[in-house]
């Protein structure tokens, strides 16, 4: 069979890419092999860790259970531009930083994309809240509790 | 918008594939997919959200020729009235939008309850109504839901439709009545009688895992408070959500006693064969699900007495 390329144009962080990719690439891939991006980590592959997290349009997913064409016409947002230009951290980022919420990192990208977008939504959370958006990333270090820690103080924070 | 300077990125992995090969196609309009459908039937998959699919075809457990994304499609995932009362929700509706739709939570609690035992929100933010339902995993949730609701399907293929009650939709484990040709491509719920109360309870291993019990319940009670329509459907215990209401019909034309409820359960576990796992033996799966067909039923009898 030959190779199903398509030329995809697909704007990440506010970068508009044009690329020339095969139809079963997965956008996972695609981030960290075609754009060099790869602070987007690739944990399971099937949907499962979370470590793969991107924003699609402002929502989370597994960038591992999309294709790359599918991601055209559409923004994508990863870890990589969640630090602003002159090199501040996302509040997120800094509480994660103050409350020791990773050890390994692995999984740390993913938390982050998906906890921001959280955080966009509701300012205010409970714990309780906070661990059920937190539901769909592992975590194989932490405990979670200094994550939850950090995410209640970044919104804290957030809201001044 | 910036555009990107070319980088140089040398990786020795940059050529691993996780899926087979195959031809995509972007469907354009219903009509395109179904005509695409009708033209390469078992060769070709729809995909919709892909939480399913793609996890499958990561592994090639699935390899599909063809795949015919909906997603470009307009239309296919709107929620709208029906004349019956009730809604129509098409089927690239993602869970998200129904978790975030108020009236569409008051119109059908028994859906906004389960909605978020259904994976985690990366996967509800993508996953799609229709392409849950067509997947039939009978661990999952949405199944044994429709089931309960009495939802019928419509199913399209390229020059014809019909209508199918979910109670008929779901033959086996990952099997539906769906022709190759055709696509189940619209979900009608109709509304519930007032004074009925719904729960929805599951036990899984972890929040967000496919259910090792989990249990939809309806009862309708009429002004002396005696029940007059009950429903209840499990998922997790079968190859296909299994419809165990015939197991409460007892409490239909009596006011539901704890006693009486108590009897429901016992019937439900004689009547149940679940086939047990690495996780569950069946022996516990047929306690739970005793365990939970009491709570269920004792929640919705209070809901449908409060007018919850």
């Amino acid at each position: 069979m030959d190779s199903d390329d398509y030329e995809i144009s697909v704007s990440v962080n506010g970068v508009q890419y044009r690329r020339r990719v095969e139809s079963r690439l997965l956008l996972s891939d695609f981030l960290r092999h075609d754009l060099a991006l790869a602070g987007t980590h690739v944990g399971c592959e099937h949907g499962v860790c979370g470590a793969c997290t991107v924003l699609l349009d402002g929502h989370p997913v597994r960038s591992c259970l999309m294709l790359a064409v599918q991601a055209e016409h559409h923004e994508i947002s990863t870890i990589e531009g969640l630090t602003t230009k002159d090199g501040t951290y996302h509040p997120l980022q800094q509480a994660m930083h103050d409350h020791h919420g990773l050890q390994c990192g692995y999984c740390t990208p993913g938390i982050l994309m998906t906890m921001t977008a959280f955080l966009d939504e509701n300012l205010a959370p409970s714990e309780d809240e906070v661990r059920e958006a937190l539901s769909g990333n592992l975590c194989r270090c932490t405990g979670y509790q200094n994550i939850v820690d950090a995410v209640m103080t970044a919104a804290a924070r957030m809201r001044g | 918008m910036p555009v990107a300077q070319d980088r140089i990125f040398d990786c020795p992995h940059a050529s691993a594939m996780k899926p087979a090969p195959f031809k995509y196609i972007a469907a354009t309009s219903l009509e395109h997919a179904l005509a695409l459908k009708g033209e390469h039937g078992d060769d070709a998959k729809f995909l919709a959200g892909g939480q399913s699919l793609m996890p499958t075809m990561n592994f090639r457990l699935a390899q599909p020729a063809i795949l015919i994304d909906l997603n470009r499609i307009e239309g296919l995932g709107a929620i709208r009235p029906c004349d019956a009362g009730g809604a129509r929700i098409g089927a690239l509706t993602r869970y998200r939008t129904l978790e975030r739709d108020a009236g569409f939570a008051r119109m059908f609690p028994l859906i906004a309850e389960a909605l978020p035992h259904i994976a985690h929100p990366q996967i509800r933010n993508r996953g799609t109504i229709g392409g849950n339902l067509s997947h039939a995993d009978p661990a999952s949730e949405l199944p044994a839901i429709m089931v309960a609701l009495g939802a019928r399907f419509r199913i399209q293929a390229a020059k014809q439709e019909r209508w199918v009650e979910a109670s008929d939709f779901f033959l086996g484990a990952l099997t539906t009545d769906l022709q190759p040709d055709e696509m189940l491509v619209e979900v009608e719920l109709p509304l519930s009688k007032p004074r009925t109360g719904s729960c929805f309870m599951e036990i899984a291993r972890r929040r967000g895992d496919f259910a090792i019990v989990g249990v939809a319940a309806m009862m309708t009670l009429d002004e002396q408070e005696e029940c007059t329509h009950v429903r209840l459907t499990f998922c997790g215990v079968g190859e296909t959500p299994i419809d165990a209401s015939s197991a409460a019909d007892p409490l239909v034309g009596r006011a539901p006693t704890e006693a009486a409820i108590c009897d429901v359960a016992a019937s439900v576990q004689a009547m149940i064969d679940p086939g047990g796992s690495v996780h569950a033996t069946a022996d516990y799966q047929r306690h739970v699900a005793g365990v939970l067909t009491e709570r269920a039923l004792q929640t919705a009898y209070q809901r449908a007495h409060h007018g919850q």
